[in-house]
């Protein structure tokens, strides 16, 4: 690492409308470096290598590659300078095959004619050398989000990429196929390409860093080595405070059966099973986590329960009342409170005030309205109290859902949820996209409802999420409950069960 | 909980600051969408070898708006008066349809069917309003009125059940209920039509019975009639049953967010309905209005010219859906119409036939750069882009 850097941010500044998004931020990546950038959402991480990539702009500062100042003006000039970029989002085009994505806008020819057997070749070459599993003929819309993946570094490395920025690489896959990408990560490495690696996972970065820069608020607030970091220390790094990183909760004390689910079964939009046969029950007092990679029947479950979606077979009781066909709005009077998977189609409406948010179940009942006559002045008033009881920060009563940060959007549909004391709470993906700071908040709220008696439904793919928090653990494979285990269990034997009990990888 | 104290505490400044720059863009962008219009319909009159300014000063005086300057006085003054009122009769209506619009929209709806509905709506009034002789002037009025409302609230809720029910989209069903109730009140009135008047060659109606007319208030020339108030009235009961009423709620909830009004227990169904219904009630509103206070009777010639409903999707447009907004709007078209036509305008200044169509591409252009809002924002956004700086040729490794 005593080389010069081959790459160097030097007083990076970016200001957004109203948001100082990056402020005077330095950065360095050695060769054949894995440098983790770390923070919080919001702090700058995404803005930063946007304006690496070439989509954004420098307001100030310079780029400076192997010690020469360039201009990156688009990911054009990205490209041809060797950094490659893999969005949190991919960037493929669904109904064209791997090698046809790799190759796009580079596409090798024969002639006046397309070489598409040359280019599934050069695919198979670079991902025989990494490591990188894929298929190359394979449509992209029919290949996992791990593979969807895979491709998108490729398209970096067919393109030459030397430096390979990676936003957020874990946050859509399986334990297990994270642990594919990090041993992609390390032999990219050792081929000597340097990787940056932007994550607000503190477990990761230590697993996979060298080095690890964290921003907060725009700032660089530090570059550490890997050595001798803690999570502890890199957490208060990131939030500039301690924080409190494990769950701290007495044991579950379960009580009466609140939720009871009989032989469910649900359809999809395709009209095909969904939910096949699953049954289960949550008592007072105690937190259920149902772990599960993405799209196994969890959607429609939730959908289910509280009545989004009419099941097709099978009972739903709510204590003792049969909420089976009920309506959203009965499940909602019935005591069921529902925090959705995600917040800003389902949980918010953006357009509206947090006021009017937070009255999104209760505004036909007293005192928000009578007889059809809406009390605006009330719902600012209880909005008030409610903000400042959730700690949400950002804006008032009457500021807009859509102008508020994940972390305090998630903080107003909690605020709402258990505002309305339910006896039942459906959370799913509680933390989605949520960083460290507002996570505490969450678990330690879970937590807190858990122990005043209500029974909690918490679906989540993050095992983490549901090993600190769950007091039992169901895990949900194709629409069907495949175990039960004590919250002891390891992630490991969890990670099996969610992929249908066959084991993919050696630990 | 609030013991661990916040770092970044967010400050009440940056709130209110995004709070007013919402509420001033909010005025904003149709503000500057109709200077940049005038200014091009001012280029055209400039190619067409007049004097822009004087041209718009002869518009503006033909609208009858300069009544409200203290020093026009004398002659002139009775001139502007006249003028005035007929702005005011044309702004009427065009309240009504924009509400109409305006509703629907914020429901997440696109009513096109508003010409249909007035239709309705005043074949209603038109119908009980050459009938029921007799009755006194008050109580005919609001039968014939209460008819118009009910009438399109019927006829937009058709297209709204058929959303609800079926998902048909409402912009076709709306645009094929406009052609029913056009080709339908045509058969109405045209030679051997059941509504049809006394002169039998005539495809017209029967004017409505003097106890059937709205008061008239103003002038005589014709005189702007009551209507004007229950316009007036109409923004008000619009602002109102958005905002302070439960119904409002649902409406704006499904209209910002389907998805999470439906998730909040609100039906989806139920509401496109009523909005539609609602939106109708509007347009049929204006339909009785148009007909009591000023039309009398209808030709079927009337069946072509009169797009009194279409302009009210831009009033809704540029008023951006809000009460005041779509008062303001309603009075500029209405404006630009009366200040362009062949009574008012002085031929010496700028030919009647051409000024007709300069109003028409001034109405166009602020609907064009009301809807190219994002496109102006992202130019305005792209200009730091353009500024000029010192490009380094990268120099290329490998």
């Amino acid at each position: 690492m005593a080389d010069a850097p081959l790459l160097e941010l030097r007083g990076i500044t970016k200001q957004f409308p109203g948001v100082l998004a990056n402020d005077h931020v330095d950065f360095e990546l050695a060769k054949g470096e894995v440098h983790a950038l770390l923070g919080e959402n919001g702090a700058g991480k995404s803005t930063l290598m946007n304006i690496l990539y070439g989509l954004y702009h420098p307001d100030e500062g310079e780029i400076l590659l192997n010690g020469k100042p360039v201009r990156i003006g688009s990911p054009r000039d990205a490209i041809d300078l060797g950094i490659g970029m893999v969005h949190q989002h991919f960037m493929l085009i669904p109904v064209m095959t791997v090698a046809e994505n790799i190759v796009l806008a580079n596409e090798p020819t024969n002639g006046p004619f397309l070489d598409l057997r040359g280019a599934e070749e050069r695919v198979r070459e670079l991902s025989t050398q990494f490591g990188l599993a894929v298929r190359p003929n394979a449509r992209v819309s029919s290949i996992s989000v791990g593979m969807q993946q895979r491709a998108e570094i490729l398209k970096a490395l067919y393109r030459g990429a030397e430096i390979l920025i990676l936003d957020e690489p874990t946050a859509v896959l399986t334990p297990q196929e994270a642990g594919e990408l990090f041993a992609i990560v390390r032999s990219l490495q050792a081929d000597g390409r340097s990787i940056i690696f932007i994550s607000h996972k503190l477990n990761e970065v230590l697993e996979i860093a060298d080095r690890i820069t964290v921003l907060r608020q725009g700032k660089k607030i530090d570059t550490v080595p890997r050595e001798g970091a803690s999570p502890e220390g890199l957490a208060r790094l990131m939030v500039g405070r301690d924080v409190v990183l494990r769950v701290e909760k007495p044991p579950a004390q379960p009580g009466e059966t609140l939720l009871k689910v009989e032989d469910l079964v649900v359809l999809d939009e395709r009209d095909l099973e969904a939910v096949r046969g699953v049954s289960l029950e949550v008592k007072a007092g105690e937190i259920v986590g149902l772990a599960g990679v993405d799209g196994n029947g969890q959607s429609e479950l939730i959908d289910a329960l509280t009545g989004l979606r009419r099941p097709s077979g099978g009972r739903i009781l709510a204590g003792k009342k049969e909420i089976t066909n009920a309506s959203s709005r009965e499940c909602l009077d019935m005591g069921l409170g529902h925090i959705p998977e995600d917040r800003q189609i389902r949980g918010l409406v953006l357009d509206f005030s947090l006021a009017e948010n937070l009255a999104l179940h209760d505004f036909r009942k007293e005192p928000d309205s009578k007889w059809g006559w809406l009390y605006p002045r009330r719902l600012i008033q209880r909005a008030v109290g409610l903000l400042k009881e959730f700690d949400v920060r950002g804006g008032g009563p009457r500021t807009l859902a859509a102008s508020l940060s994940g972390g305090n959007q998630q903080k107003v549909v909690i605020a709402r949820e258990v505002s309305r004391n339910p006896n039942i709470l459906v959370a799913a993906q509680p933390t989605r996209g949520l960083d460290v700071g507002a996570i505490e908040f969450v678990h330690r709220r879970l937590v807190q409802e858990r122990d005043e008696g209500r029974g909690i439904l918490l679906v989540s793919f993050e095992l983490d999420e549901i090993l600190s928090l769950s007091d039992r653990i169901l895990v949900i494979y194709e629409g069907k409950i495949v175990g039960e285990y004590e919250p002891g269990v390891s992630e490991e034997e969890l990670g099996i069960a969610m992929t249908g009990g066959r084991r993919q990888a050696a630990a | 909980m609030s013991s661990s104290a916040p770092p970044e505490s967010p400050t009440a400044t940056s709130t209110l600051q995004s709070y007013f720059a919402t509420r001033i863009g909010g005025i904003l962008v149709p503000l500057a969408a109709t200077v940049l219009a005038f200014f091009i319909g001012g280029l055209v009159v400039l190619i067409t070898g007049h004097n822009p300014l004087t041209a718009y000063k002869a518009i503006f005086e033909g609208t009858g708006l300069n009544w409200f300057f203290p020093w026009v006085t004398g002659e002139a003054r009775e001139e502007a008066a006249n003028d005035l009122q007929q702005t005011l009769i044309l702004m009427t209506p065009l309240v009504l349809t924009g509400l109409a619009v305006a509703f629907a929209f914020r429901c997440g709806l696109f009513n096109i069917g508003g010409q249909g509905q007035y239709w309705v709506g005043f074949f209603a009034a038109l119908y009980l309003g050459t009938r029921l002789e007799g009755t006194p002037r008050p109580l005919h009025v609001l039968i014939c009125i209460v008819a118009s409302l009910v009438a399109g609230a019927i006829w937009g809720g058709i297209a709204g059940l058929l959303k609800a029910t079926v998902g048909a989209h409402e912009v076709i069903t709306t645009i094929m209920l406009n052609w029913i109730a056009i080709f339908g009140g045509a058969y109405l009135v045209e030679i051997g039509g059941p509504l049809q008047g006394p002169q039998s060659s005539i495809p017209r109606s029967d004017d409505v019975l003097p106890s059937a007319e709205l008061w008239p208030i103003w002038g005589s020339l014709p005189s702007l009639h009551a209507g004007i108030f229950i316009a007036l009235f109409a923004l008000v009961v619009y602002s109102i049953l958005l905002n302070r009423t439960t119904l409002g709620f649902e409406v704006r909830a499904v209209g910002f967010n389907p998805e999470a009004a439906r998730y909040g227990g609100i039906s989806v169904a139920r509401n496109y309905f009523l909005a539609l219904a609602i939106s109708g009630a509007f347009a049929g509103l204006a339909g009785s209005v148009d007909l009591l206070g000023f039309k009398g009777g209808v030709s079927t010639g009337d069946f072509a010219t009169n797009l009194i409903a279409f302009t009210g999707i831009a009033v809704a447009l540029l008023g951006r859906n809000k009460a005041v907004g779509i008062l303001f709007a309603a009075l500029l078209f209405a404006s630009l119409e009366i200040g362009t036509s062949t009574r008012q305008l002085d031929p010496e200044v700028f030919e009647p036939a051409l000024a007709t169509d300069l109003a028409t591409m001034i109405q166009a252009l602020v609907i064009f750069f009301v809807g190219a809002e994002l496109l102006i924002v992202y130019i305005w956004r792209a200009r730091r882009f353009l500024s000029p700086q010192p490009r380094i040729q990268p120099e290329l490794e490998r």
